[in-house]
């Protein structure tokens, strides 16, 4: 027994928090399943770098390689990198030249758009959470709510007005607009998600700093704000995931300058009645969930903990 | 106390034509001139600008009032619920007045009718069928994704509960499908299901021989759906769910080992309590998530074999058929029953209300 754990924790695998510890045996049964769970996102990777005839070939052919003769010859297809490359550009018309299809620029204003709105909506999210936090208000809890149902509300109920206001206005496609309109969308969890972080530091410090004489604004710079980075980092991935795929408010409010890839790989792919565009897609779809997918991992630790909404304290 | 007092008087209210930062009776005051100027002279993208001008000088002196008095709560809090004003609370306030109006975008005519638009969209001849039977559907949908979510996102968050080797890199693989693009997703489960090149219907073809076409029903077309949309957010109730086991002290289950309590009763009375109240809030996100569900119905099935949801039925009536003050009738009326949903979960949530 006590064998068994000096090993576990000779190659670094400690119990963390109320986790008990279990061995390889776990990690296969979650691999298989896991692995399973993966597979419909694992054949769009597949199809993105296979070559364009063979996208509706039958049978479907499943794997760039044979896994040393584990998958029949008949599935199996050869890699190409063609399609990203088409993503970029590619032959419009028949028998012309190759053109720029634009979406470098989508690719741009996604992500313009999505990391502008969450950072605005931390930014004034995270005040209002120190402020909810330190300095309660009459009918603190009131506004609480009223914030938290604002996420509640379907978006569609507001949908109406804000293409009418936006029109109105001159605000409909761009940039200033939509990204507006997603950090607002954004803030309801942003504050939650930190008051519950700025609840859980110790006043002690911030109080023997008042008594030093550092100003107010000094005390949240210095002693708060650096206390709470891994929640920020945590609201940032959580709101770039709930941003990042927005569909239909992009599509009613953005224009062509301002266009999300989400709306744009709708349109690339069934544009021109040739029908989806299998490969295309997949390519498009394979590029866009790298930055979303490199910055979950990176903070999923952190992700866990915030998503919780404060309501699992430690 | 002395002190205090003398402090406290040497701040005093500007009076109201003395020009100092924090006078915001006068930033008011010129505000609302200038506004009201300009909405009557300046064209509508004009006027906003100018709006949008004076709305922040006035901000910005209630904001030097509020440093100079120390009202940090509220200098703190005001920029969020400024923002949620104008994007979230007015928005909505102006779609509940146009419910009372007969008004459609492509026309200019607006006239004052009071409930007939509700009067309408619920028992109108024409009108009214459509809207009952999206609005059944999207109860019907709710129900099997939310469930299905529900248990699929438990059964994975008992599997991840336990720290075991390669956990953070098995655990990202289960994340992704969150990750997806609805769009992107939507049609590559549109290729899985195609009865021709799809790939479930050439293993069931290759099985069972004869042509299986899954989406041909109104049952494989909702449990097509259904299958998607709970693939794609059963890890956010994965995630919730694994919050709250995390959370279970360790010593509590090293009690109940010493005491030999069976597994089921150990679930119940040790781990059920600390994730009761996550499951609850997946339960209601989840729900108000699957209100919304029109994205994967639209990329599908276009609404056919009677999958039509209210979101998207919404869609169609406001913004390709124009009918915008029914279309805001119709939202209410999702927003009321969402928000009686809610208040039920809030209520059932309540451990007060349970031991009654």
């Amino acid at each position: 027994m006590t064998d068994r754990v000096s090993f576990w924790e000779w190659i670094g695998f400690r119990s963390v928090g109320g986790i008990a510890e279990a061995g390889w045996g776990r990690t296969l049964v979650v691999a298989v399943v896991s692995f399973i769970y993966f597979l419909p996102v694992l054949f769009i990777i597949f199809t993105a770098i296979k070559p364009q005839g063979l996208a509706l070939s039958v049978p479907p052919t499943l794997s760039p390689t044979s896994f040393f003769g584990l998958i029949p010859d008949q599935f199996v297809f050869t890699p190409t990198l063609d399609n990203f490359a088409s993503v970029f550009s590619r032959v419009m018309t028949a028998g012309g030249q190759p053109e720029s299809t634009g979406f470098d620029r989508f690719f741009f204003n996604s992500i313009v758009i999505a990391s502008a709105s969450v950072l605005l909506a931390l930014v004034i999210g995270t005040l209002a959470a120190y402020g909810f936090s330190r300095y309660p208000l009459k009918g603190n809890d009131t506004y609480l709510f009223v914030i938290l149902t604002t996420r509640m509300l379907p978006a569609i109920v507001v949908i109406i007005p804000v293409i009418l206001m936006f029109r109105a206005v001159g605000l409909s496609g761009s940039y200033l607009g939509i990204i507006m309109l997603y950090a607002a969308f954004n803030l309801a969890f942003t504050v939650w998600m930190m008051k519950s972080f700025f609840d859980e530091l110790s006043t002690d410090v911030e109080d023997a700093a008042r008594i030093d004489g550092s100003s107010e604004i000094k005390v949240f710079f210095k002693i708060c704000l650096p206390q709470v980075v891994a929640g920020l980092a945590a609201t940032f991935v959580f709101g770039l995931i709930l941003t990042w795929n927005e569909f239909l408010f992009a599509l009613l409010l953005t224009g062509p300058d301002t266009r999300t890839v989400p709306v744009a790989m709708n349109q690339a792919v069934s544009s021109g009645g040739r029908g989806t565009d299998w490969t295309l897609l997949a390519a498009i779809e394979t590029l866009f969930l790298v930055p979303v997918f490199l910055a979950t991992f990176f903070l999923q630790d952190h992700l866990l903990r915030g998503v919780t909404f404060g309501t699992v304290r430690k | 106390m002395q002190l205090m007092s003398t402090i406290r008087s040497a701040k005093t209210a500007p009076a109201l034509l003395e020009l100092s930062a924090d006078n915001w009776r006068l930033a008011v005051l010129v505000g609302l001139v200038v506004s009201a100027l300009a909405v009557v002279t300046l064209p509508a993208s004009g006027s906003f600008w100018v709006v949008g001008a004076m709305s922040a000088l006035v901000a910005a002196a209630f904001a030097v009032n509020a440093y100079r008095r120390r009202y940090y709560g509220g200098l703190l809090v005001a920029p969020a619920i400024a923002v949620l004003f104008v994007m979230n609370i007015f928005p909505l306030l102006w779609s509940l007045g146009l419910s009372f109006f007969a008004y459609q975008s492509n026309l200019q005519s607006i006239r004052f009718v009071g409930l007939n638009n509700y009067i309408k969209v619920l028992t109108d001849e024409v009108a009214a069928p459509g809207n009952w039977s999206a609005l059944i559907n999207t109860a019907m949908f709710a129900v099997c994704t939310v469930s299905a979510q529900m248990i699929v996102g438990f059964l994975l968050a008992m599997l991840f509960a336990k720290q075991f080797p390669l956990r953070k890199y098995l655990l990202i693989l289960v994340l992704t499908p969150m990750m997806l693009s609805v769009v992107a997703s939507g049609v590559f489960f549109t290729y899985y299901y195609d009865p021709t090149f799809g790939i479930l219907s050439y293993v069931i073809n290759s099985v069972a021989g004869g042509q299986f076409i899954v989406m041909d029903s109104k049952a494989g077309a909702v449990a097509g759906i259904v299958f998607a949309d709970a693939w794609m957010w059963s890890p956010f109730v994965m995630l919730l769910v694994l919050a709250g086991l995390v959370s279970v002290p360790k010593y509590l289950y090293e009690a109940a080992a010493i005491d030999r309590v069976s597994a089921w009763r150990r679930f119940w009375s040790i781990t059920f309590p600390y994730i009761r109240g996550l499951l609850m809030l997946a339960l209601l996100f989840r729900t108000i998530e699957a209100f919304k569900l029109a994205d994967l119905v639209i990329v599908l099935t276009k609404g056919g074999n009677d999958t039509m949801t209210i979101s998207y039925h919404l869609i169609r009536i406001a913004n390709e058929q124009n009918k915008t003050s029914e279309g805001a009738a119709i939202s209410y009326i999702i927003l009321f029953i969402v928000i009686v949903l809610t208040n039920l979960y809030l209520y059932v949530a309540n451990p007060k209300n349970r031991e009654a």
